[in-house]
């Protein structure tokens, strides 16, 4: 059993980084999709999609380019701050984020729709400003859509396979998180014990994820029920 | 003149607007539906921007076009009070009505006045469709507003209710506090609230 404790730990650092560095992005891009119009909107909507859709062996792949220490975002990294995230936790959150993010925008840019625009319009007569209307009407209408996104996205951070592998390949202790454990696991002879023990785990995670997630939409949405 | 009034905007295919002006108390403004009332209101709060013309009230200018002056909604301290009341569904209704208050300490009074006392700890979704009408325009009211903006206040309430409602904007009227603007289509509504009832026209508009 001691063998699991890190790499759980290692899973839920991943994980946890992935969804709360994704998020920022994610509502941004979830408040543009839902908001703007502008011409362009078809190609940053597909753009966003697109780890949805692409085998994650591909956006590792891309993601292998631009951050090797040639690659454009690589090379401003070691050069600009000397930091390398191949073969890094961080370079496994990187990809868990990116893997992420289409769902997480999903989530929230179905609760921002879902506000009902004339609400803001009230609280702009009631004195409040464009901001304070977004934060005090917008954003609480939208929690329940923001919670479900960010467990939705932790449930497949921590379940990254492909991207991860490709990108930061398998390292014990650094980017062998649990999917990828049981992945190195089986690949052992005589492994099956501790597969069916990492498994089990993975399961009582995502069981948690969920349990936490339905506790957290059923509060936020007190009054209201925007999803 | 409290509201000296002469726009019009594109609303899809049609263009709706009126000119008019008038004086303190209640003016009541009637029209067919698609007359363009609403769009109306919503230019003189701010909500929608007029493509000619001027807004003042009260001797402020809210909205000229050829003076390039356009004030936001939450400086033209409308009281607006919407035919879908447009309660904040995660608030209560007592942080609802707090929501614009300049001076919270006129709660009681606002909600005494209204007969809403006895709803402050609700949320607005278990609110009868009289309850949150008058929710909406104590709201309205505690904001402190320069003048009130009444759309259909009354309509789709059963008669019980309708007189509820009709006797608190008396209240209000009576109080002579702000000039109030109210669009109905209803005419025995008009002339028992209105100082003066102003048609809407589709077909006289500039």
């Amino acid at each position: 059993m001691s063998e699991l404790l890190p790499i759980v730990r290692l899973t839920l650092l991943v994980g946890g980084t992935a969804t709360l560095g994704a998020l920022p992005i994610a509502f941004a891009l979830a408040w543009v999709l839902a908001r703007w119009r502008f011409p362009g909107k078809v190609l940053l909507d597909g753009l966003v999609h697109l780890p949805l859709v692409v085998p994650p062996v591909v956006t590792g792949w891309v993601l292998l380019l631009a951050f090797a220490p040639t690659g454009p975002i690589g090379r401003v990294l070691e050069a600009g701050f000397g930091i390398s995230v191949l073969f890094r936790w961080t370079g496994a959150a990187i990809a868990a984020g990116v893997m992420a993010l289409p769902l997480m925008v999903r989530a929230m840019r179905l609760s921002i729709e879902a506000v009902d625009r004339r609400l803001e319009q009230a609280a702009r007569t009631l004195g409040a400003t464009r901001w304070r209307a977004y934060a005090t009407v917008t954003l609480p209408l939208a929690a329940p859509g923001i919670a479900a996104a960010l467990v939705l996205g932790l449930a497949r951070a921590i379940g990254e396979f492909g991207a991860t592998i490709t990108f930061v390949s398998n390292v014990p202790g650094e980017t062998q998180t649990l999917p990828l454990a049981i992945y190195a696991a089986l690949q052992r002879p005589g492994g099956e014990a501790e597969v069916w023990r990492l498994a089990a785990v993975s399961v009582a995670l995502s069981l948690v994820a969920l349990v936490v997630s339905e506790a957290l939409v059923r509060r936020a949405g007190r009054g209201v029920h925007v999803l | 003149m409290s509201f000296d009034v002469d726009v019009s905007a594109r609303r899809g295919e049609a263009v709706v607007g009126a000119r008019f002006v008038a004086g303190d108390g209640l003016t009541v403004l009637v029209g067919a539906s698609g007359a363009g009332k609403t769009s109306l209101l919503d230019m003189i709060a701010g909500l929608l921007r007029p493509m000619r013309g001027h807004v003042r009230v009260g001797g402020r200018t809210l909205f000229d076009a050829d003076a390039g002056v356009d004030v936001p909604p939450e400086q033209r301290r409308a009281g607006y009070v919407f035919q879908d009341a447009r309660l904040f569904p995660h608030r209560r209704v007592q942080a609802n009505l707090l929501y614009g208050a300049r001076d919270a300490a006129r709660l009681a009074d606002v909600a005494a006045t209204l007969d809403i006392a006895p709803l402050l700890r609700r949320w607005p979704r278990t609110l009868s469709g009289g309850e949150a009408r008058r929710v909406a325009i104590g709201r309205a009211l505690l904001s402190e507003p320069a003048f009130l903006l009444l759309d259909e206040p009354l309509s789709s309430l059963d008669p019980a209710r309708r007189e509820e409602a009709m006797r608190a904007i008396e209240r209000v009227r009576d109080a002579r506090a702000v000039p109030i603007l109210m669009v109905t289509h209803d005419m025995r509504e008009a002339e028992r609230l209105g100082d003066r009832v102003i048609t809407i026209d589709p077909s006289l508009r500039a």
